[in-house]
C-alpha cells in the first residue's frame, strides 16, 4: 500500500500540488515531461496584472521542492500505463534519456564545444541552442540536455569537452514503477495551432505571430534579448494589432474561451508600450474579458491613448509585399462594414487547448467535448487540476492545484494502513 | 554544541582557473582556525561530498562551509540534516568568478586592470599552477589572447572579492546554532467561519481529510446565498443548464457527520492566540463559549452592492426596478412566476442592465465576476416563465470565461433572449409602470428604445471583509477600516489606521480584521500563491477574497481547507509555513534591554507580536514566518534567530578586509535570498560582468535589514550600501509582504542621519529588482559604485 501522490504534469499546477501536499505530509512524485519542471508559465516574461516575473514563484516553488524529502520528480517521462485502484495504483513510467548525468554542473563547457544546432522549442523555434543546451536560466533540475536527434554521426565534441564526464552518449529508455494512492493530472495545456485558423495565414506571414511567441519576443532570455523587433528583418516594432479570440469562440476551431487571451494581450500591449513613446497597439476582441479586479488593468490600459481597443472580429490577414507588414481585415460589429488596416506586426491571442487530448495519458479519465479532464466523473482516487480541467489564469490554476492535493490527502486518509504509516513516519 | 568548522572549496567550474585557492584556505585555516581545511575538484561528486561525510564521521565535524556554485545548486549534495549541521554556502563560482571572469567573447575588463595585477598577482601564482593546466583546455582561442597571462595569474580583485565572501561565510557559520525547534502539543480542529457554499465546502473538505470541524454560521441555518437561489449555473460538463440547487443535501451531510460541529446564530466574539493553539470565544443563544483550533477558513462571503446609491438607474424611484438579488429572491418564493412589484402582473418583457455599479470608478470599479452570468441565468427564468416571454440583456462586454462560454452560447440560441453591447442613455417610467430604456451603441444600430415591464439591475458583490456600514470601497483608508492615529514614542511618532471589528475579533496588536488590498477583499497578492493571506493560520475562502462564482467558491473552499491542515502539520512539527516552510528558527527578544519602542510590533507583516500597555512585545511563534522584519526594526538589536541575527550580520561586514588604497572601494550589497541572489546567479550563468568591489550579504528578507550596520559599517570604511530587493509599493513583490518597504522606510531615516554628518545620504541607497531583470544588475552596481567614487572616499575610512 503506497502513500503516495502520483502527479502527471510538472507546470504550475502539477507543481502546486506536489508540494501542498507534501507540506501536508504526504509523499509526491511529479511524472514530467519535458526536461524542466515550470511548464507553461517559466515561457511567460510577466504575469497579468502584477506585472511580475513568474521566475520569481517558481524560484520559491523549486526552493520548497528542493528542501523536502517528500517530493521527487522525472523528467523527460511520460506515464505508460497505469494499473489498480485507489489506495493501489501501479504506474509505469518511461524515463526518456537526457544524455547529461547529474554531474553536471552547468559550467557549459559542453556547449561550447558542440557543432550543432537545433530549432529552441522553448522560445518556439525563433532561434536555436546547441545540440546539448541548458533549457533556459532558471531550468530546474539545473542540467544540460543532449537532443541525439540533432547531433551530427559519431559526433562526441560535448562528451570529450566535459571535465566531469558527466554526458553518457550510451544512455539508454527505462521504464520505472511507481506506487501510489492517488493521481493528480496536471496535464495542462499547449498553445492552439493558429495555422489552423482560415484566412490568418500565420503560416505564411513571418510577422503574424501568436501570444506565446510574444511572450518570448519580449523576455530578456528569449530569442532577441527582449527586443521586440519584427521575424522577417529585425525591424523595430512600432505598432502591433493584437487579433483577440484567434480560434477560441470559434466552431471552427475552439468553441469555448480560453480565459486569459484578453489578460494577456492587454499585458502584451504593456511590453509594446515600455519600448517606445510612439509606439501603438490595437486590440480588436469580441469581449473584453477582465473579470474581478483584473479590470483595474484594463482601466489603465484604457487611459493610454496609444492603446486601442476596437470591437470587432480579425477575419484576414494578409502580407503587404512591399514592406512585410500584414494587413487586417476585421468585421466591424458596432460600426458596421469592415476595417482594413496595416500594421508592424500582428499578435494572435491563440487559445489554450487542453494538452492530454494529444498526449493520450493512459489514465482511465472522462473527458468533456472539448477535450479537458471531466473532474466531476473520475474514477476514486484520480483528481485534475488546472488548466488540464478548464482553461484559466495561473492564480485560478494554483487554487485548485491546491484543492486536488486536498483529494490526494482525503484519499490518503481513508485507507487505515496509510495512517499507521504516517503515524510511524512521524 | 562545540563547533568543529570544516571549510571545503571547490576547484572546479572555473574556481580553481581564476583564484588562488591555496590563499583561500589559508584564511580558513589561519584567520578562522578552521578544524579541517580541504580543496577538491567536483565537490558536487560523489566523490566529493563523500569527503565531507568523511569528515562528519571522523572529525565530528558539525558545522560545514562549502565555497563552490551557488547554495541554489547541487542542493543534494550537501543536504545534511539542518538539526544536526549548519552548513553554509558561499558563492564563489556563479556570483564571483562568473561575474569576474571575462567570457571569450566579451570586451574584456581585466585588460585595463591587467598591469596592476601581474607584480602583486606573482606572488600568488605558485600554487595556481597545477589548476591552470586543467584550464589550458579551454576552447576559446580569444580568451587565451586576451586573457592569456592573467589566466595563470590570479586577478587581484576577483582573488579579495572570493577571500571576503569567504571571511564572510565562516562567520556566519560560526556564528550559527542549531535551530532547536518550538514543538508543543497543538489543537487540530479547523475553525470555519461561515456557512455559505464556500464554508461547507470547506467544513466537508477538511473532515473528508480526518479533521475536526466547528462550522460557525450567523444566520439560523446554514446555506447562505446558496439557498435563495431558484436555480444555480452550470457547474459540470457541458456548461449548458441551470439546475435546482444541492444546498440542502449539502448541509445535510455537513448535520449528518460527526467530524463537523454546527454552531448556527453565532458571532466570533474573540479570536485569541496562535496558529495550533487558538481560542475563540463564540456567542449564541444570549450564551457564549470557547472553542480551541488550530486553524482557521474566513468564508464569510459577500453582500450586495447598495442599490439605493444606483437612484441614477431608477432604483428606489421606479417600483419595477429590482436588482439580481431581488429577482432571485422574487423567483424562488414564486415558484418560477416572474411578476413585477408594483402591481404584481406578470413580467414577459424583462430588461437587464449589466454593470449596474460595477466596473464604475463611482461605485465598484472592479468587475464583479458573476453577474453576466447571473443574468443569463436569470434570462431563462424569464423565457421558462412564459413561451411568449422575452429578455433583454444590455452589457459593456459578456464575460463568461472559459467553459461558461457553453451557456452563453445557450442562451444566444435562446430565440426569448436578446442581446447586446450597448450604452443606456436615459431610463424612464411611463403610466403603466413600464420601464423605457434609450440604448446607444448598440450592435442593432446606433439608438434603440426598449419598454420592459421589469428592468433587473445586475448589481454586484462587496465584500463581508468590510464592515456593514462601508457602501462606498473606492475610498478606503490602508489595510483596514478604522480611524487614523498618531502614538508618540521614544522612536517617533507611529501613524496607523485603529481598525473597527467586522468578524474575527482578532487580539492582535496590528488589529482585529486580516488586514485587506484594494476594495476590502482580505485577498492574496501573489499570484502564485493565492492562500497567502497575512495573518498565519488564517484563510480567506470564497468571495471574501475576491468575486467569483459559487463553483468557483466550493473548489476554494477545498483549497483553503488544506492550507488549515498543512499549517496545523507544519505548527506540530515546530516549522514554519510558506513562504520558508520548514524553517525551525524562530525569533527570540532579549527582553532586558527593550525600551518599549514598538517598532517590531508595528512592523511585523504578519502581525506576530503584540504587546503589553507598555509596549512589551510578546512573540507569537507559530504565527511567524521567519523573514527577520522584526530582527531589522529593532533600534536595540535585542531580537534574533539562533542562526541569524544582527550581531551575525555585523560581524560579517566586520570580516571585510578594507584596503587603504582609494581605487579599491568596498561595498555592501544586502541582497534578498529570494529573488536578487537568483538574479545575480543568472547574470553569472550569462557571464555578465559586474564591478568587483562589492560584497554580498544574502538576506532572509531586506526587511531584516538594521540601521546599526550601516552606522558600524561605514566607520569601518565601507564606502556604501546597496540594497537589492522586491517591489514595495501597492504591487509589491516581496514576499514577506512588507519587508522591501520597511526596509526602505528604515533607509530614509538614516539617509537623515548621513547628511547631518555631512555624508551624502545615497552612500546607502535601495534598488527594486525583479528576478527578470538580472541583465540590468551589472548597470545598476556599476552606476552605484560610480557614483561612489564621484563622492570621494568615505571620511569614516582609516578613523
Amino acid at each position: 500500500m503506497a502513500d503516495k501522490v502520483l502527479i502527471i504534469g510538472g507546470g504550475m499546477s502539477g507543481i502546486t500540488s506536489a508540494v501542498e501536499a507534501a507540506e501536508a505530509g504526504l509523499e509526491t512524485v511529479i511524472v514530467e515531461r519535458n526536461p524542466y519542471l515550470g511548464g507553461r508559465v517559466s515561457q511567460l516574461y510577466k504575469y497579468f496584472p502584477k506585472l511580475c516575473p513568474p521566475y520569481c514563484g517558481l524560484e520559491i516553488n523549486f526552493r520548497r521542492i528542493k528542501q523536502n524529502p517528500k517530493i521527487s520528480f522525472y523528467t523527460q517521462a511520460e506515464v505508460q500505463s497505469v494499473s489498480g485502484s485507489e489506495g493501489d495504483f501501479t504506474a509505469a513510467v518511461q524515463v526518456n534519456p537526457r544524455y547529461v548525468t547529474e554531474k553536471c554542473t552547468n559550467c557549459g563547457e559542453c556547449a561550447e564545444a558542440c557543432p550543432s544546432e537545433r530549432p529552441n522549442d522553448f522560445n518556439f523555434n525563433m532561434d536555436t541552442t546547441k545540440a546539448v543546451y541548458l533549457p533556459h536560466d532558471l531550468a530546474y533540475p539545473m542540467r544540460y540536455v543532449l537532443d541525439r536527434a540533432a547531433c551530427g554521426s559519431g559526433c562526441q565534441a560535448c562528451a570529450d569537452a566535459c571535465g566531469y564526464g558527466a554526458i553518457d552518449l550510451e544512455m539508454q529508455t527505462r521504464t520505472v514503477e511507481i506506487n501510489a494512492s492517488s493521481i493528480v493530472m496536471a496535464t495542462g495545456w499547449n498553445p492552439y495551432d493558429a495555422s489552423r485558423i482560415e484566412n490568418i495565414n500565420f503560416a505564411t506571414i513571418p510577422n503574424v505571430i501568436t501570444n506565446v511567441m510574444m511572450e518570448r519576443l519580449a523576455a530578456p532570455n528569449g530569442p532577441t534579448k527582449g527586443k521586440i523587433i519584427r521575424p522577417s528583418d529585425g525591424k523595430e516594432v512600432k505598432s502591433i494589432a493584437f487579433a483577440q479570440c484567434a480560434g477560441s469562440r470559434d466552431e471552427n476551431n475552439l468553441p469555448y474561451c480560453s480565459s486569459i487571451c484578453c489578460m494577456a494581450s492587454l499585458k502584451q500591449a504593456t511590453y509594446l508600450r515600455d519600448t517606445a513613446e510612439d509606439s501603438t497597439a490595437e486590440i480588436f476582441y469580441i469581449d473584453l474579458r477582465a473579470p474581478g479586479k483584473y479590470e483595474d488593468f484594463l482601466r489603465k490600459l484604457e487611459e493610454d491613448e496609444n492603446v486601442t481597443m476596437t470591437k470587432g472580429k480579425v477575419a484576414a490577414i494578409e502580407e503587404d509585399a512591399a514592406t512585410g507588414d500584414p494587413v487586417v481585415t476585421v468585421e466591424d460589429i458596432l460600426g458596421g462594414g469592415k476595417i482594413k488596416k496595416q500594421f508592424d506586426m500582428v499578435v494572435l491571442a491563440s487559445g489554450m487547448e487542453p494538452a492530454a487530448k494529444s498526449a493520450s495519458i493512459p489514465v482511465d479519465a472522462a473527458y468533456e467535448a472539448n477535450g479537458f479532464v471531466d473532474a466531476e466523473n473520475l474514477p476514486p482516487g484520480i483528481f485534475a487540476a488546472g488548466v488540464s480541467r478548464r482553461p484559466d489564469d495561473v492564480a485560478t490554476s494554483v487554487q485548485d492545484a491546491t484543492g486536488a492535493a486536498l483529494r490526494s490527502v482525503q484519499s490518503s486518509a481513508k485507507t487505515p494502513a496509510v495512517a499507521g504509516e504516517k503515524a510511524g513516519g512521524n | 554544541m562545540e563547533q568543529k568548522v570544516g571549510v571545503y572549496v571547490c576547484s572546479d567550474c572555473g574556481i580553481g582557473d581564476a583564484l588562488n585557492l591555496e590563499a583561500l584556505e589559508n584564511i580558513a585555516r589561519n584567520e578562522y582556525r578552521a578544524d579541517v581545511v580541504k580543496t577538491a575538484p567536483f565537490l558536487c561528486s560523489q566523490e566529493g561530498s563523500q569527503i565531507i561525510k568523511d569528515d562528519i564521521n571522523n572529525e565530528d565535524i558539525n558545522t560545514i562551509i562549502v565555497a563552490g556554485c551557488s547554495a541554489r545548486f547541487n542542493t543534494d549534495a550537501f543536504d545534511f540534516d539542518p538539526l544536526k549541521f549548519v552548513v553554509e554556502r558561499v558563492n564563489l563560482r556563479d556570483h564571483i568568478v562568473w561575474t569576474q571572469t571575462p567570457k571569450a567573447d566579451q570586451p574584456s575588463e581585466a585588460e585595463e586592470a591587467a598591469p596592476a595585477e601581474a607584480e602583486s598577482a606573482d606572488s600568488q601564482a605558485g600554487g595556481e599552477e597545477a589548476e591552470t593546466e586543467a584550464g589550458a583546455a579551454e576552447p576559446a582561442g580569444e580568451a587565451e589572447a586576451s586573457a592569456g597571462d592573467s589566466s595563470a595569474a590570479v586577478n587581484e580583485n576577483t582573488q579579495e572579492m572570493a577571500e571576503d565572501h569567504l571571511r564572510m561565510g565562516m562567520v556566519r557559520a560560526k556564528k550559527s546554532e542549531l535551530p532547536k525547534p518550538q514543538i508543543e502539543e497543538i489543537n487540530k480542529t479547523i475553525l470555519v467561519i461561515g456557512g455559505g457554499a464556500t464554508g461547507i465546502s470547506s467544513a466537508l473538505e477538511s473532515a473528508a481529510a480526518g479533521y475536526d470541524v466547528v462550522l460557525v454560521e450567523k444566520e439560523a441555518e446554514l446555506g447562505g446565498w446558496a439557498r435563495k437561489m431558484y436555480k444555480i449555473l452550470p457547474d459540470k460538463p457541458p456548461f449548458e443548464q441551470t439546475r435546482k440547487p444541492d444546498i440542502d443535501e449539502k448541509i445535510k451531510s455537513v448535520q449528518d457527520n460527526d467530524k463537523i460541529r454546527v454552531i448556527t446564530g453565532a458571532n466570533v466574539k474573540k479570536t485569541a492566540g496562535e496558529p495550533g493553539k487558538y481560542e475563540v470565544t463564540v456567542s449564541h443563544n444570549s450564551s457564549s463559549e470557547t472553542i480551541n483550533a488550530g486553524s482557521i477558513v474566513l468564508a464569510i462571503g459577500w453582500k450586495p452592492y447598495n442599490a439605493d446609491r444606483l437612484g441614477h438607474m431608477g432604483y428606489g424611484k421606479f417600483p419595477n426596478v429590482i436588482t439580481n438579488v431581488e429577482m432571485e429572491e422574487r423567483t424562488s418564493a414564486s415558484g418560477g412566476q416572474i411578476t413585477r412589484p408594483s402591481d404584481g402582473k406578470q413580467a414577459t418583457r424583462v430588461a437587464f442592465i449589466q454593470c449596474a455599479g460595477q466596473r464604475d470608478p463611482e461605485h465598484l470599479p472592479y468587475c464583479s465576476t458573476v453577474c453576466c452570468l447571473t443574468s443569463l441565468k436569470q434570462a431563462t427564468y424569464v423565457t421558462e416563465s412564459d413561451p411568449e416571454a422575452a429578455a433583454f440583456i444590455i452589457y459593456k462586454d459578456m464575460r463568461t470565461p472559459g467553459l461558461y462560454e457553453e451557456f452563453y452560447k445557450t442562451s444566444q440560441d435562446n430565440p426569448g433572449v436578446m442581446l447586446t453591447k450597448g450604452e443606456v442613455t436615459s431610463i424612464s417610467e411611463d403610466e403603466t409602470g413600464n420601464i423605457i430604456l434609450e440604448i446607444d451603441n448598440t450592435i442593432l444600430g446606433e439608438k434603440v428604445m426598449v419598454a420592459a415591464d421589469m428592468l433587473v439591475l445586475a448589481t454586484g458583490m462587496v465584500t463581508n471583509a468590510l464592515p456593514a456600514h462601508i457602501e462606498d470601497v473606492t475610498d478606503l483608508t490602508p489595510e483596514y477600516v478604522g480611524q487614523w492615529r498618531e502614538t508618540e514614542t521614544q522612536d517617533g511618532i507611529i501613524k496607523e489606521v485603529i481598525a473597527d471589528p467586522v468578524v474575527l475579533n482578532l487580539e492582535y496588536r496590528q488589529g482585529p480584521e486580516m488586514p485587506y488590498l484594494k476594495y476590502g477583499f482580505p485577498d492574496s497578492h501573489f499570484i502564485c500563491f493565492p492562500y497567502e493571506t497575512r495573518r498565519t493560520g488564517i484563510y480567506a475562502a470564497g468571495a471574501v477574497r475576491a468575486p467569483m462564482t459559487a463553483m468557483q467558491s466550493v473548489n476554494d473552499g477545498g483549497g483553503a481547507a488544506l492550507k488549515a491542515i498543512q499549517c496545523l502539520e507544519l505548527t506540530a512539527q515546530g516549522m514554519s509555513v510558506h513562504p520558508r516552510v520548514g524553517d525551525m528558527s524562530f525569533p527570540e527578544i532579549n527582553f532586558t534591554n527593550c525600551t518599549q519602542c514598538r517598532r517590531c510590533t508595528v512592523e511585523c507583516p504578519f502581525g506576530v507580536l503584540d504587546e503589553d500597555e507598555k509596549g512589551t512585545p510578546k512573540t507569537n511563534t507559530f504565527r511567524c514566518r521567519r523573514c527577520g522584519t522584526c530582527m531589522g526594526a529593532c533600534p536595540q538589536r535585542i531580537i534574533s534567530f539562533n542562526n541569524y541575527s544582527v550581531g551575525m550580520i555585523a560581524d560579517q561586514m566586520k570580516a571585510i578586509k578594507v584596503p587603504e588604497e582609494d581605487d579599491k572601494p568596498r561595498i555592501v550589497a544586502l541582497i534578498c535570498e529570494n529573488d536578487a541572489y537568483p538574479a545575480l546567479d543568472i547574470a553569472g550563468l550569462n557571464r555578465m560582468n559586474i564591478s568587483p568591489f562589492y560584497r554580498f550579504i544574502s538576506m532572509r528578507c531586506l526587511g531584516g535589514t538594521n540601521l546599526v550596520w550601516i552606522a558600524d559599517a561605514l566607520s569601518a570604511g565601507i564606502e556604501g550600501f546597496l540594497l537589492i530587493g522586491c517591489r514595495f509599493d501597492d504591487e509589491y513583490q516581496c514576499h514577506f509582504i512588507k519587508g522591501s518597504k520597511a526596509a526602505n522606510e528604515r533607509l530614509g531615516k538614516v539617509q537623515e542621519t548621513l547628511s547631518r554628518l555631512m555624508l551624502e545620504s545615497e552612500r546607502v541607497t535601495q534598488v527594486e529588482l525583479a528576478m527578470n531583470e538580472w541583465d540590468r544588475l551589472p548597470q545598476i552596481m556599476e552606476d552605484f559604485a560610480e557614483q561612489l567614487k564621484e563622492f570621494g572616499p568615505n571620511p569614516f575610512k582609516g578613523f
